[in-house]
Parts: C-alpha cells; sequence; structure tokens
C-alpha cells in the first residue's frame, strides 16, 4: 500500500515541474518588450536597463526560469506590478472568501446532485429519469453568470429577500454572511449538481447490474436495503474522485460568479488583475490554483487507496 | 492479397445505419439537432433576419422595451437587441467551431502518437496533458487572453488549446483499446508502416467518441467565449456577442432587464442544442453506453 501511494505522489512531481514550466511562459507570450509594460509612461534607458537587470530579463531563459523556481519554492509569489504588495499575501486574502463560496455550492450541488441521481438510476425509463436528465442539461447549458444576473433582478430587486452584492465575513456576522453567498452559491452549484447527477446516475446503473447486487436481491435482501447497502456504496466509489476534480471547475465558475455578484474573493482578484495588467498576480493565482488542483488529486487518489479494501492490502 | 483486403474495417456500414436508426428515433437528440440548425441558420441568414443594423445607434430609442419596432427592445446606444442577437449568433458559433477545430487538431495528432507508440512518447505527452488539465479550463483560458491580448482569434485560440487536453486523452485511450486488436496485427504482419496503420486502421476506430466530445466541446466552447466576452476578455465592442451583451446589460437590471434576458437565453439555448446533440450522439455511436 505504501509503495502505491509514494508511487502516486512521484508521479505528480513532473507534472508540478511543467505546470510550473506552463505559468513561466505565459508571460513570455506577452507582446511587445515587458520592460515597457513594467516601466509604464517611464522611457529613461537607465531606468528599462535597471528594470532588465531587476527582473534578470537578459539572462538566456532556461536561467530566467531557474531563478524563478527558486524564489517560487521558498514562498515567494513576488509582487504585485499595481500595489507593490506580495502576491501571496492578496492570495490569502481573497482565498477564504473563495472557499466559503466553494465549500457552500459543494454542498448545495451534493444534496441535490446525488439523490437525484439515485432516483434516476432506480426509475430508469420512467418520467422521472427523463425529468431528471432534462435538468440536469439544463443545469449545464445556463451560463452561471447569467443566472446570476436573472436572480437578482427577480429575488434582490423585485422581492427584495435577499442582498444583490458584497460579502459579509462569517466571524463578523454569521448569519448576513450565509445570507450574502446563498444566491452566488447556488448558481455556482448549478453545473456542479448537474455533473453529480449524471455521474451518480451513471455509477449506480452499473453498481445495480453488477453480481453482489443480483446476489443481495437473491437472498432477499429489501430493495431499498439493496439500493442504500449494496448498490450506493459500491457507486459513491467514483463520486468521490469526481467531487476533487470537480474543484478545478469550481474556481473557474468562481471568477464569473465573483464578477456579477462583486464578491471579493480569487476570481475578482484574477479579473482585476488582468485589467490592471498585473501580470504577477494573475501568474501567481494560476500557479496557485493548479498546484492547488494537483494536490486535490493526489489526495483523492490516496483517500481512493485508503478506503478501497482491495489496494489497501496489496 | 493487399492490406486492406486483409485487415477488415470494423466500423461496418450496417453500424452506421443502425446508428443513424437509433438517432432518428431520439426525440430529444433531434430536438437538439434542431435548436442548433436554428442557430446556424440565424447566423448564415443574419443580415435577412436582422430588422435593423446591429450598430445602428440612436438617441431617441435608448432602453426602450419590446415593442413592434423593436421585438426585443434597445440598448443603452439604442441599438436594435433582436439585431444584434442575429450577428451576435456568428461570433458564438464561430468561435465554438474553430475552437473545437483547433482542439481536435492540436489534440488528435498527440493523442495517436501517445497511444500508438507508447513508451517515452506517450510518457512525455501524458505528463504534459495531466500539466495543462490541472489548470482549470476557463482560468487558462482567462490567462492566455489576458497574456495575449484581448480579441476574438486569441480567445478561440485560448479556448481551444485549453480544450485539446480532452482530446489527447480521449485518443489515447482509443488507440490504446485497439493497438492490439487482430486487425491492427495483421495488417502490421502484412508490412504496413505506422503512418498507414495509424490512418487507416487506427483513426477510423477514434472517430465516432470524438465526434461525440466535440459536439459536446462545442457547447463548453460557446460558454466560455460567452463568459470571457462577459468579463472584456472577448469580442471588443461594439461588436455584438452575447457575452459582452450581457456584461453591459448587468449595469441596467434594474432599467432594461430586457436587455439581459434574451442575450442569456440565446446562450442557453445554442448550448441545450448542442449538449443534447452531444448525448444523443453518443446513444447512437457508442453501443458500450446500452443498457
Amino acid at each position: 500500500m505504501f509503495i502505491l501511494i509514494l508511487r502516486r505522489m512521484l508521479v505528480a512531481i513532473p507534472t508540478l515541474i511543467l505546470v510550473s514550466m506552463i505559468v513561466f511562459s505565459l508571460q513570455k507570450l506577452l507582446p511587445g518588450d515587458p520592460v515597457l509594460t513594467l516601466a509604464g509612461e517611464e522611457r529613461d534607458p537607465a531606468v528599462l536597463d535597471y528594470l532588465r537587470d531587476k527582473y534578470r530579463l537578459n539572462d538566456p531563459l532556461p536561467v530566467q526560469y531557474f531563478a524563478w523556481v527558486k524564489q517560487v519554492a521558498t514562498g515567494d509569489l513576488g509582487r504585485s506590478l499595481r500595489t507593490d504588495v506580495p502576491v501571496t499575501t492578496l492570495i490569502a486574502q481573497k482565498l477564504p472568501v473563495t472557499l466559503q463560496l466553494a465549500a457552500m455550492a459543494m454542498f448545495f450541488a451534493l444534496i441535490v446532485g446525488i439523490p437525484m441521481g439515485i432516483l434516476a438510476a432506480v426509475k430508469k425509463g420512467k418520467p422521472i429519469e427523463y425529468g431528471a436528465n432534462i435538468a440536469a442539461l439544463s443545469g449545464m447549458s445556463i451560463p452561471n453568470f447569467w443566472l446570476g444576473i436573472i436572480l437578482i433582478m427577480v429575488v434582490s430587486v423585485q422581492w427584495r429577500l435577499l442582498p444583490a452584492s458584497g460579502y459579509v465575513s462569517p466571524s463578523e456576522d454569521f448569519w448576513l454572511s450565509m445570507k450574502t453567498m446563498l444566491m452566488p452559491a447556488l448558481v455556482l452549484s448549478t453545473a456542479l449538481a448537474a455533473y453529480l447527477m449524471r455521474h451518480t446516475r451513471s455509477a449506480m446503473l452499473e453498481a445495480l447490474n453488477a453480481d453482489y447486487v443480483r446476489t443481495a436481491r437473491a437472498k432477499g435482501v429489501s430493495a431499498r436495503g439493496v439500493i442504500l447497502r449494496h448498490a450506493l456504496r459500491n457507486a459513491l466509489m467514483p463520486i468521490v474522485t469526481l467531487v476533487t476534480l470537480l474543484f478545478g471547475e469550481l474556481l473557474a465558475g468562481a471568477v464569473l460568479t465573483e464578477q456579477v455578484f462583486t464578491i471579493p474573493g480569487f476570481g475578482k482578484l484574477v479579473v482585476d488583475a488582468v485589467f490592471n495588467r498585473d501580470y504577477a498576480v494573475v501568474q501567481g493565482v494560476v500557479l496557485c490554483v493548479a498546484v492547488g488542483f494537483i494536490v486535490m488529486n493526489l489526495l483523492a487518489d490516496v483517500l481512493y487507496i485508503l478506503v478501497n479494501p482491495r489496494l489497501r492490502h496489496s | 492479397m493487399t492490406v486492406s483486403q486483409a485487415a477488415p474495417m470494423p466500423v461496418a456500414p450496417r453500424n452506421k445505419h443502425r446508428a443513424w436508426n437509433k438517432f432518428k428515433h431520439n426525440r430529444i437528440a433531434m430536438a437538439g439537432a434542431g435548436l442548433v440548425l436554428l442557430f446556424v441558420l440565424l447566423a448564415i441568414l443574419a443580415p435577412l433576419i436582422a430588422t435593423h443594423g446591429p450598430f445602428d445607434t440612436s438617441f431617441t430609442t435608448i432602453r426602450k422595451a419590446p415593442s413592434m419596432a423593436h421585438w426585443l427592445g434597445t440598448d443603452e446606444l439604442g441599438r436594435d437587441v433582436f439585431s444584434r442577437l442575429v450577428y451576435g449568433a456568428r461570433a458564438s458559433l464561430l468561435v465554438g467551431l474553430v475552437s473545437v477545430v483547433i482542439a481536435l487538431a492540436v489534440g488528435v495528432p498527440f493523442g495517436l502518437m501517445a497511444g500508438y507508440f507508447g513508451g517515452w512518447t506517450d510518457s512525455a505527452i501524458s505528463r504534459f496533458t495531466e500539466a495543462l488539465l490541472a489548470i482549470p479550463f476557463l482560468i487558462l483560458a482567462i490567462a492566455l487572453a489576458a497574456f495575449l491580448g484581448p480579441s476574438l482569434i486569441n480567445a478561440m485560440v485560448a479556448i481551444g488549446v485549453s480544450a485539446a487536453p480532452k482530446f489527447i486523452r480521449l485518443t489515447r485511450g482509443q488507440v490504446l483499446s485497439v493497438k492490439n486488436e487482430d486487425f491492427v496485427q495483421s495488417a502490421r504482419a502484412l508490412g504496413a508502416s505506422d503512418t498507414r496503420i495509424i490512418i487507416m486502421h487506427v483513426l477510423p476506430n477514434v472517430v465516432p467518441p470524438l465526434i461525440v466530445q466535440a459536439t459536446i466541446t462545442i457547447a463548453t466552447a460557446i460558454i466560455a467565449e460567452a463568459s470571457l466576452s462577459f468579463l472584456g476578455l472577448g469580442l471588443q465592442p461594439p461588436n455584438p456577442s452575447w457575452g459582452s451583451m450581457l456584461n453591459t446589460a448587468k449595469n441596467f437590471m434594474t432599467q432594461a432587464p430586457w436587455m439581459s434576458i434574451f442575450p442569456g437565453s440565446a446562450i442557453f439555448l445554442v448550448v441545450l442544442g448542442f449538449n443534447l446533440l452531444g448525448d444523443g450522439l453518443r446513444d447512437a455511436l457508442d453501443p458500450r453506453q446500452d443498457r
């Protein structure tokens, strides 16, 4: 088992290195001389030379890359070109906001998606299955920023039920925080709930056709017992992995949701950085997200090994 | 004896007919095809269907509600929302199509190489794919669009490149599953070159799942384009795009709700159309899904 986990961890290393190369080369895509972007209005050759030297732009690419990796490895993602605040500080400030949004969205997606998927599999061929399928496809097709706009128009403007935008920290006022985050989290959860429903449905269908389910039925286990104790327990395994993979979708969706509801999170940080041409921040955020995703994947696989008896005892 | 005689193509014409028959009787899939067709016609016939010019501004018709003169109302510059919507279909479908072509052009050759040659080539391509997949689709597209500069072409490149890893993975998996089949082995035994085996014997087996994935990716790409344009990183104003229409519309939510309602509905319907079509194609083309 430990060898299995160790091997899985080793495979993550080349992926991490490649991700760092991709993120590093992003800045090389910038059209024109990056020094001119850094210098802003400044055109004094002495200043430009100083900047070139400071950012090691005269060094060959591999040297630049290794210097950058060394810096990043010590936890230094550089400073915002705009505000001179360290990128890590900015990320540390914004991340909790997005994590709260993501956690709430994941919660809604789980409580809607999984029961709907089970129901669709059990009621195969019945109107319920068609209904659930159409609902899932609609959930995947609806642009979440548009759904956000419509909800704000109806719930906040017409009915005046929930705040339309902003963010309140849960430590400040827990209920108000939940209230402001409710609509964004619902909007963010639609596509996720749809994916979860579809995957639960197909995993359940597969499990319900398996031999052990037939055996359970033959020995007289109740229909409910078969579904919950035998089929669902096995079907949930691939879903655990899926949930961690959907982490990336959540972050990407959060970019748009935060924009619509003006939530000062991770997504808003990237978009504002893009418009301020604050490339250090964009680069830092992309790197942070990718590393987070690789670690989540790694954890999912380790978890999979730990809970799967066949792998645990190998 | 020629190679093609010795190595029968596994995709028999009979199967193609069966797939078409299955697809034809799937009412939901046909509805999807209908929706897609409707938007394709709107895009092609835009100049004939639009009631006004998409750029025609007018001070007298600023933010007017839907009426006989302006079926879906007007925007903040007095432009006709219906006409901009019709022209906007062009940007959406074009981005959807071109970015999927880019994703296929990048993804399929690499996937074929990784699956067919295995070993070192496979490891290198697979690790690179994993690295690209580690960066969420939209975040990679936003970063690329940001660094390349905002424009429709850069949005297509960004979306296409971000979607490519999925095609590499899919192609590689399919190749692995047919590589050791008898018909490939016999072609090799008869001395067919790698290129010939890949193109004549392996590729045809990869095509059906690729069609399904491409259809679904068009849906994803259209949403991605709308998202980029919504953020201001796609098609630049004053050109009509559904995403950028929503971007301005969100500032007039209370005064002019029609500015938001219609472009969003258009995105929803066309994406739903491609998703329904993709699901139907999967049911028809992939016999393993039969349950």
